[in-house]
This record gives C-alpha cells, structure tokens and sequence, in this order.
C-alpha cells in the first residue's frame, strides 16, 4: 500500500516540479513578438523604400504573415528574395510583381553640394538617416550608410540629388557566371595524367 | 639525400607536364631598367595603400610612396628613381581586367638609391621593432596570394607556434623562379628563414621542396652547412599541387588544417622561399621590396629564363627583354597554366605576386573545348586535393544552390584546377566555384549591410516617436504656462485699475504685451485643434461639421481678435520700447501670415483630396479657403504695412526687389501658360481657347508690373535697387539664353526626325529670342541709368540678393531640366498631348508657388539682413514656401497617372488657385 502511495507522491511530485520549471521558462524565455514576422523580416532587404506599397520591411513582413499578402513585391530583393521567402513559407516561387518596379541593379544617392540650399527636406525623408546636413547648410549622403532607396529624390526642391549605380571596384568585382566555350587555362593536357587514389 | 622525416600523402592530386627544364638554362639575369613604372596601390591582399608624394615629386630608389592603411596592407616602395608622372587608374594583373589606382614613376635613368641601411644586428632589437621594421619594407607574401608578411610574423604573439614550414614546393607547371632563387642565392633564403625563426620560435623548421629540383637541394645543403638554423629539407614527390598551403602540411607533418581553419590553429605558419629572401634583403641591407624574380617562359619567348625584375616594370618591357614572337604569342598568361590568369593588356605591370610570364603558342595553350554534359564518371572527386565532392559542388553552383554549396565546404576549395584539369567533358569547375564563391560573399555582404539598415531604420522610428513624445510634453508645458499667465494678467488689470496709471514705464508696458502674446497664442492653439477635429469630420464624413464650422469661424475670429490686441499693443509702445517692440511684432507679424499660409495650404490640399475622391462637402471646404486666403491676404498685407511703417526709408528697396521677383515669376508663368496653350491647340483641346485668354491675362499683367518696376526706377532716389536689378537682370537673361539654346536644339532634333510640332517649335523659339532681346535691352538701360547715378550702396543687400538669386537660380534650372524633359517627350513623339497640356497647366501652378516662394524669400531676405531678424524665421517661411512646391509637384505626379476626369476638376481648382494668388501678389507689390 505504502509503496503504491510512495509512487503516486513520486509522481505527483514530479509532475509538481516540472510543472513549475515548464511554467517559469515559459516566462524567462518568452519569445518577444512573432518570430515568423521576424525570420520574414530578415530576409528582406531593408532597403525601406515601401515599394512594396508598405511603410518599411517589417509592415510588409507582418502583412506577408498576418495578412497573406503575395511575396513578389519587393524589387530591391529581386528574384532571391522571392525565392528566400518561398522557402521559408513553404509555397511557390512567383516572378517578381512589376506594378511594383523593376528589379535595377544597387545605387546610391549623391546630392551634388554645390546646388543644396541646404532645406533638410532629404533628410527627412531618409529612412537610415544616412543624410547629413543641417538647415541652411550643404547636406551630403554617407554612402555605407545609405540604401539606395530613391526616397530623397523626389522631395528636393532644387533636384540635386542623384542616384548613381555602384561603382565596381577591384574589391566589389566578382566572377561571372561561366559561359560555355570561353577560354581557360588549365588545358595544356597531354595524355599521362595519373589519377592518385592514394600516393 | 635521404629525407630525415616521414613524407605523408594528401589525398588526390595530378600530373600535368612540368615544361620547367625550358626556362632553368640561364642563370636569372638582371632585366633593364624600365623607362618607367607603373605600380598599382593594390599588390597585396586588404586596402590598398595611400600615396604619399604628388604628381611632379622627384623620388629616388626605394623611396616609399604609398603607405600601408590599417592593419592588413603594405607600404609601396618606389621601384626606380624618377618623377611621379600620374596617380591615376591603370590596368592591373586582375582577373577582371580592370584597372585600379597606380603610381606611375618616370625613370631617370640614374637608379639613385635612397639611403638605406641594414640591421646591425636584428637579434638585439625587440621583436614587435623587428617586425615594423619587416613591415616598413612593403614585402607581401610572393608565392601568389600576397598577404601583408608581417601579420603572418605576428601569429607568435597569440599562437604557438610548433613548426615552421617555407615552402619550396612550386608545384606548378612552367614556373621556376623559387627553383632558380635557391640554386643561386641559397644563403639568402637561408638568413630569411633564420630572421622568421628568431621571431616566430618554432620548435621545429621544414623547408618543403619538391623532388624535380635536384640541384636547389643540393645548393639548401650546401648552404646549411654553414649556417647556424637546424631545419629539415623534407623532398616530397613532384604531384599538384602539394605547394598549397594545407596540401604542402599535410604532406610534411600529416596534419591536415580543419575547414575554415588557419594552419596557425594547429600551430603551423608556412612562409614562402621568395618571401623569406625579401625579409633578408630588408632586414640586411636594408632593401625595401623593389623587385623580385619573374620566370619569363612559353614557346613563343626567344629566351625562356628568370629575370630580376623591378616591380612594377610593364609586361611589354619584359617580353620585348626576352624577344618573344608576338605573331606566335597566342595568350599572355601570368602565373601558372594552373592557376594564373589570361591578361591582353601588355602595359600591365609586375607586381610583388607575380611569379612567371608564359608567351604560350596556340598549340601549348589550345582554346578550351565546349563544355559537355557532366558524365559523372567521378574522377574530379579523385584528384581533388581538399577532399571535396567537384561533382556536387558544380550541380550547386550551377543551380545557384549556394547553401548546399557552401554546407559541401566550398570555400575549402583552392581553386586549384585539378578537377577542370581531368574533367573528360571540359566542364569549367573552377569557374563555376569562383561564381558561387563570389556570390555567396556577396549575399554574405548583403544580409550585413541589410541588419544594419534595420538597425538604423529602427532607431530612426524610435528617435521620431520620442521626438513626438517631447513635443506633446511641451506643448502641454505651454498650456500650463499660457493659463498661468491668463490669470496674471487678471490680476495684473486689477492692479492697474486700482493704482494709477504708471507713466509709461517699462515694468507696465512688458507684462500687458506678453500677456496679450499668450492670449493670441491660446487663440490660434484652440483654433488649430479645431480646424484639426473638422478636417478629422470632413475626412470621416461625420456629422455635424456645420457646428464645427460654425465654431471654426467664432474661433478664427476671436484669434484674430487676440492677434490684433497684441499687434495693436506692439504698435503704440511706449516710448521706451522703439528698440524691441517692432521687432518682436513684425516677427509674430510674419509668423501670423506664415501659420496663415500653412492654414490655407491645409485646406487647399484637403479640397483636392475631396475633389479627387468626389465627395466631402467640397463647397463648405471652398468657402473655408476663400476665407483662409483672405486672412492670409491680411495677415500678410499686416505684416507689411507694419513692415513699411517701421522702415520707411528702405520701403521703396523692398517694392522693387519684390516687383522684380514678381516679374520673374510672372514670366515663368506666362512661359508655361504659353506652352500649355501651345500643346493644348496641337491636341486640339477644347480647352485652348480659355488657355488663350489666360495667356493674354498674364502677359498684361507682366507688363503692369515691368511698367511699375520702370515707374518706381525711375522714381526712387536711392539707387541700390538699381544694382541689384541688374545683376538679376543679367542671372534672367542667363537663364533665358539657356532656354533659348534648348529649344534651338530640341527644335533642330525635331525637324531632324520630322515631327509635325516642328514648326510650332520655331514660333517658339523665336519667341524666346525676343525675350532674351527684351531683357537684354532692360539690361542695358538699367545699366545707363545705374551708370547715371551711382550712390554707395549698403553692404548687406547685394550679398542677401546674391543669396537669393543663388536659390532662384538653381530652382530655374530645375524648372529648365523639367521643361526640356518635357519638350524632348514631345519630340519623341505625342504619347497623349492632352495629358502634357495638363501637365503643363500644373506646372504653371507650381510655379507661382515658387514664385511666391521666391518672393517671401526676397522680402524676408531683404529686410531680414536689415532687421537682424535672421535665418530662424527665414527658415520657416522656406521651409513653408518649399512645401507648396513639394505639394504642387507630388499633385502633378498623381495628374499624370489618374485620368482626364478627375484631371479637368483638379485644374478648373488650380486655376482660381493661381488666380487669387495672383491678386495676392499684386497686392503685395502695391
Ligand atoms: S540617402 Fe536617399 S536613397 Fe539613400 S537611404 Fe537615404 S533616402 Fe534612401
Ligand atoms: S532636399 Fe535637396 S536642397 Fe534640400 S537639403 Fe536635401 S539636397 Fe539640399
Ligand atoms: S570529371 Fe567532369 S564529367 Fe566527371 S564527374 Fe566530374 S564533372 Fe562530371
Ligand atoms: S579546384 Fe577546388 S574542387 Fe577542384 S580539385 Fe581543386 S580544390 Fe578540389
């Protein structure tokens, strides 16, 4: 009898303590927000032009995952993006939404300094604050700052700002895709190659 | 020769012919000095390094001329004395083809060192002075890579270091130099290694060197005879490509460097037989790296040997050195047939990487054949020597399945070649791991800079809602203090109706305007949230917005009420108060006319909105305007009689500044208003009649106001004005020749292309000629009649004018660029000419918001230099003036995309827009 009391106490008590360690993590822990709006979130390009038709990245996450909205509607991220974001929600790559704008290759905006009359009007439209200046005073872009997400233009009142592609530098400079037939090196073949599975 | 240590094996590897006996003939010959030098600020793995010296500085041998940046980068050393002729792009031994920064030098001739000296004895300097010093002479790893040699010798600091390895491998074809530089200058190599071992403290040296190199061997041993170092020569089996790094390890200690890994990790610093005869030569005689050896081979060269060659030397001179038959030269390839790269640019210099030049002929280079499908036949995957899985990796990179490609190590690969090399269908592996490679860095790149946008972005939303936060918490603050100065005032009135009314002192003066401040500022805070509840209703479509207008107008009126109580206050002051009061009232003078603006902006913009969606009590939201401009028209037409009133001398300056910035706009506004109709008659529009009349209007207007600008010229006895005038005059006709070219020109373009507008281009080109001859002739008169009578002018206004004009210009020639646009899409060929009509119709209304703009920026500029009023208040009225623009254009973008409906009721708005800010300009140069 004592035993069989003995198990159920056992049991009751260890139910009791996981119990508690199952109901403390669960605050310790919490995961603050949605983290599916999150994982959506990184994967965009947070350029936050709002091509998209919303405010940022993260509204057109939270709409990705609360309201369905489509995934190809975001230009800068282009065609991986989309194909990102299709893996993650587990559904079908669609082409890139043009009502949304094209995809372009990356640029970067550049006030020409001399004509600035120095409104501030740019840096309030800057979503990064990658714009620096002060009223009156010739404003300029901080090139790794900025996104390249055209907001800045339109705003101008002098329009002297402009979005100029990135340079590619010997740094930036990356290899293409291999084309078939173009010409490589490694080919003064001559027969007696020797194939070494071991030495 | 017996190995004295156990050679391991690495696993796969190929045998490709060797073609080294051709260039081991000749003992390595000096090349001639080059009549010039081009040497690229980048030889090296990190940032390129900063010029020191200017273009035209004389510089002598082994003069540093470009300084290493940061920790990762290497000096630059002048590699001839000369003249620095260029810092300039120039082509570069690059993959890409691309040309990079590059110091060119201009040789002398001479070859006149720097003064230089060797270490006396380097065992005695601290370590961390040894290796700045190995630092300072620029060497850069040259076995290919070219990483900056002495951040490999700082790897003791924060590893053990257990074994030290030189590797003398060269394992690959045709390359000699390493073979060369041991056979004739063993002692050297051997010093270097002894420098590296006193700074690294290795238990354990090795000297890795492949077995076809025979008589380097001989000449290591013979050198070690004499020397102090204890190493092992440890010969391995010639295979490729055992000179690679983790390669050359495993086969020396059978270590193998885990994926990602440094060799340092597991306590191994391999250093090249090159690198280690530059660090004797810096660190001994003091030589920074200026040259280096250079295997010059291939079936086209005449003599196919290593030269010593200074870096920086063009390839040109180096293959004309050797007499290589161009004729027969099929491709220039620099480093190894394995690993090297194909460049067609013979200007392109030696750097400190550059190891061999091969001249190859069609038959030893043939071009590669098609790639063929991948037969899977596996046998990439058994020479590969990082033990990867090519077969894979090229279906990856090929399905830009980059995940899987980097989760199947592809940044273990080396990019050796080996699997190219045996690829039975030619499949260009290594290519398609560079583009993987390239691409995954690139994403790698990407998501960083993405994060951090993020992170800015989030921090920027935060900032505003705090920002927002304070401003409430003030505004609150504000109230509290409004209410407390109300009572004040109460009791303030009290007192002075029971004591005797003071005399005009300051202590009773002060506290009744400041009240009297408050009180209007309660009013028009009061009256603002009510406009604000009934735009809210309007918007909503709520009732009751009769009430709230109803309450509007009792509030409008009782601000007004307040305003003019203080105004009034602020007109009669006291005696003592001249120096302060009217300045105080012309500033809430103008902000009163600046919130007026806003006010009418506000419901202007709320009008279209309705108008645009169809409902919303558009009448109400009219009549609201019409007052609003009314108030606007006398808050403004307040601020400047106070204005006037108080400078009445220099009333007449700012009449003709004004007049001119009006006729300025005036003129813009007929330009556009003429084209407009123009357009309008070619699309035959119904509208083009009324356009017409328009036209008319505005060109009598103009001329009303050039004869006012003439009467008042003529009439006013000061005779600033007049230079000022000119100086606009001139920036007009500027602007007006500039027109004029643009339109010769679009107008040739379309008779070029035979469009049917031509001919009303011509009408109107000549007739902006006219207008530059009319202008001009104003010029000139103006000029006379400056001529007649020169007076001293005050020093403020011609620089506030300059500003001013500045602005005005450059918002011109945004106009200019917008109306060319415009004119080219015309002559292009008449997409929707109704649509540019409209188009054109808006942009007339834009302008005379900039005019107003320019105008309020004349006047306020004008009289702020006079008033010492200064850029804060100028600053809004800019800001204010600015977004009207802002508006008008984002207003004109919208036209282009909704229909012609919506379109026609947006103009027939815009038109009496224009219209009664027409009358208001009138009113103000009155
Ligand atoms: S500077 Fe302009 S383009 Fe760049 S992020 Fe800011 S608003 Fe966008
Ligand atoms: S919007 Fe244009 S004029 Fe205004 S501060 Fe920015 S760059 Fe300068
Ligand atoms: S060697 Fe070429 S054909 Fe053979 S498995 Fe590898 S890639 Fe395919
Ligand atoms: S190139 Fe890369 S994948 Fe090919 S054999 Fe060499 S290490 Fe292996």
């Amino acid at each position: 009898m004592s035993a069989v009391l003995i198990a159920v106490l056992v049991l009751l008590g260890l139910g009791l303590v996981f119990g508690i360690l199952l109901g403390y993590s669960s605050i310790r822990f919490k995961v603050e927000g949605n983290p599916l709006v999150d994982q959506v979130d990184s994967l965009l390009p947070q350029t936050q032009c709002g091509q998209c038709g919303h405010p940022g990245c993260r509204p057109y996450a939270e709409a990705i995952v609360n309201n369905d909205e489509a995934i190809n509607k975001c230009p800068p991220g282009g065609l991986s993006t989309i194909e990102a974001l299709a893996d993650l929600l587990d559904v079908e790559a669609i082409p890139l939404d043009a009502e949304h704008g094209e995809e372009q290759i990356k640029k970067v905006a550049y006030i020409r300094e001399d004509e600035c009359i120095g409104c501030t009007k740019c840096i309030q439209a800057c979503p990064v604050d990658a714009i620096l200046g002060a009223a009156k005073q010739m404003h300029t872009v901080i090139v790794s700052e900025c996104t390249g997400c055209d907001l800045c233009v339109e705003p101008c009142p002098v329009d002297c700002i402009d979005m100029l592609p990135i340079e590619t530098t010997l740094n930036g400079w990356q290899w293409p895709v291999p084309k078939s037939g173009v010409e490589l090196i490694a080919t003064d073949r001559h027969p007696g190659i020797a194939l070494e599975a071991d030495a | 020769m017996k190995n004295t240590v156990k050679v391991h094996s690495f696993h796969g590897g190929i045998h490709p012919p060797e073609n080294k006996k051709q260039s081991t003939g000749a003992p390595i010959s000096l090349a001639p000095l080059p009549s010039r030098v081009v040497l690229p600020l980048q030889q090296h793995i990190g940032l390129p390094a900063e010029p020191v010296v200017n273009v035209g500085d004389r510089v002598l041998k082994g003069q540093l001329v470009a300084e290493a940046v940061g920790r990762i980068s290497a000096n630059i050393h002048a590699s001839v004395s000369g003249t620095i002729i260029a810092i300039a792009p120039h082509p570069v031994p690059h993959m890409s083809g691309m040309e990079a920064g590059c110091l060119i030098i201009e040789s002398d001739g001479r070859d006149e060192w720097i003064e230089h000296q060797g270490l006396e004895d380097y065992t005695r300097l601290p370590k961390q002075e040894l290796i700045e010093y190995i630092r300072q002479a620029g060497i850069a790893g040259m076995g290919g890579a070219g990483f900056p040699t002495d951040v490999k010798l700082h790897l003791g600091d924060d590893h053990i270091v257990n074994t030290l390895i030189i590797n003398a491998a060269e394992c690959e074809p045709y390359i000699t130099a390493d073979d060369m530089l041991m056979r004739e200058r063993a002692n050297e190599v051997l010093g270097g290694i002894e420098i590296i071992a006193h700074l690294l403290k290795p238990l354990h040296i090795m000297v890795g060197i492949e077995d076809n190199k025979p008589q380097a061997i001989r000449a290591l041993h013979a050198a070690l005879d004499n020397s102090p170092l204890n190493l092992d020569i440890v010969i391995t089996p010639t295979k490729y490509p055992s000179g690679g790094e983790k390669q050359l390890i495993k086969l020396l200690t059978g270590v193998e460097v885990p994926s990602g890994r440094i060799p340092a990790d597991v306590g191994i610093v391999c250093q090249n037989i090159g690198t280690t005869t530059a660090i004797y030569r810096a660190v001994v005689h003091g030589e920074p790296l200026i040259s280096r050896i250079v295997t010059v081979t291939g079936q086209a060269a005449g003599h196919k040997q290593n030269y010593e060659v200074r870096i920086g030397t063009p390839f040109a001179d180096l293959l004309d050195h050797s007499e290589v038959r161009r004729e027969q030269m099929h491709r220039l390839v620099v480093g190894g047939p394995m690993m090297g790269i194909t460049v067609s640019n013979e200007q392109i210099p030696v750097i400190k990487t550059t190891n061999c030049l091969i001249a190859g002929s069609i038959e030893e280079m043939p071009p590669q054949p098609p790639a063929q499908a991948c037969i899977r036949c596996g046998m990439c995957e058994q020479v590969c020597p990082a033990e990867l899985l090519p077969q894979q990796l090229y279906w990856f990179a090929k399905g830009k399945e980059f995940d899987k490609a980097r989760h199947h190590n592809l940044f273990d690969c080396i990019e050796c070649g080996a699997c190219s090399y045996v690829c039975p269908s030619n499949i260009p592996l290594v290519q398609y791991y560079r583009f993987a490679k390239a691409e995954i860095r690139k994403e790698d790149e990407e998501q960083r800079k993405a994060d951090h946008a993020r992170i800015r972005f989030e921090a920027r939303l935060e900032r505003l809602e705090r920002e927002k936060i304070e401003k409430e918490e003030r505004r609150k603050q504000r109230a509290i203090e409004a209410a407390a100065a109300q009572a004040a005032k109460k009791d303030a009135a009290l007192s002075r109706a029971t004591t005797a009314p003071a005399s005009g002192t300051m202590a009773s003066g002060a506290p009744d305007l400041k009240q009297l401040k408050s009180n209007a500022a309660i009013a028009r805070t009061k009256l603002r949230k009510a406009e604000k509840a009934l735009a809210n209703a309007q918007e909503k479509g709520l009732e009751g917005i009769e009430t709230l207008q109803a309450t509007l107008q009792q509030l409008q009126l009782k601000s007004e009420q307040a305003e003019k109580a203080y105004t009034d206050a602020q007109n009669t002051p006291v005696q003592k108060h001249t120096q302060t009061a009217p300045e105080t009232d012309l500033k809430q003078l103008k902000n009163n006319a600046a919130i007026a603006r806003t006010k009418l902006k506000k419901a202007e913009k709320q009008l279209a909105a309705a108008h645009e969606s169809g409902d919303g009590d558009i009448d109400a939201l009219k009549a609201q305007i019409a007052e609003l401009q009314a108030k606007n028209i006398a808050a403004e037409k307040a601020y400047k009689e106070a204005e006037s009133g108080n400078n009445p001398a220099t009333a007449a300056d700012i009449d003709t500044a004004e007049l001119e910035a009006d006729i300025a706009a005036m003129q813009g506004k007929v330009d556009k208003a003429e084209s407009a109709w123009k357009a309008a008659v070619e699309s035959g529009s119904p509208a083009a009649d009324k356009m017409a009349a328009g036209v008319d209007k505005l060109k009598d207007k103009l001329k009303a106001l050039q004869d006012e600008l003439t009467n008042l010229r003529s009439s006013a006895s000061v005779t600033p004005p007049a230079t000022v005038d000119t100086s606009a005059l001139e920036s007009e006709i500027a602007v007006m020749q500039g027109k004029v070219d643009k339109a010769e020109n679009a107008w040739k373009a379309a008779v070029e292309s035979g469009s049917p507008a031509a001919d009303k281009m011509a009408a109107g080109v000549n007739k902006l000629k006219d207008k530059l001859k009319a202008l001009q002739d104003e010029l000139t008169q103006a000029k006379v009649s400056t001529a007649a009578k020169p007076a001293p002018m005050t020093k403020a206004e011609p620089a506030t004018s300059l500003k001013e004009m500045k602005q005005q210009v450059s918002i011109m020639r945004t106009k200019l660029k917008k109306a060319e646009k415009q004119l080219a899409e015309l002559a292009e060929g008449e997409a929707n000419p109704a649509l540019e009509a409209d188009i054109a119709e808006l942009k007339a209304r834009h302008d005379v918001a900039q005019a107003i703009f320019n105008a309020a920026e004349a006047e306020k500029a004008a009289d702020a230099a006079r008033q010492g009023i200064d850029l804060k208040q100028l600053k809004i009225d800019a800001a204010m003036a600015r977004a009207a623009v802002t508006k008008a254009e984002r207003a004109l973008s919208k036209a282009e995309a909704d229909h012609k409906q919506t379109l026609e009721e947006e103009l027939l708005a815009a038109r009496t827009e224009a219209e009664k800010l027409n009358s208001t300009l009138e009113r103000f140069s009155e």
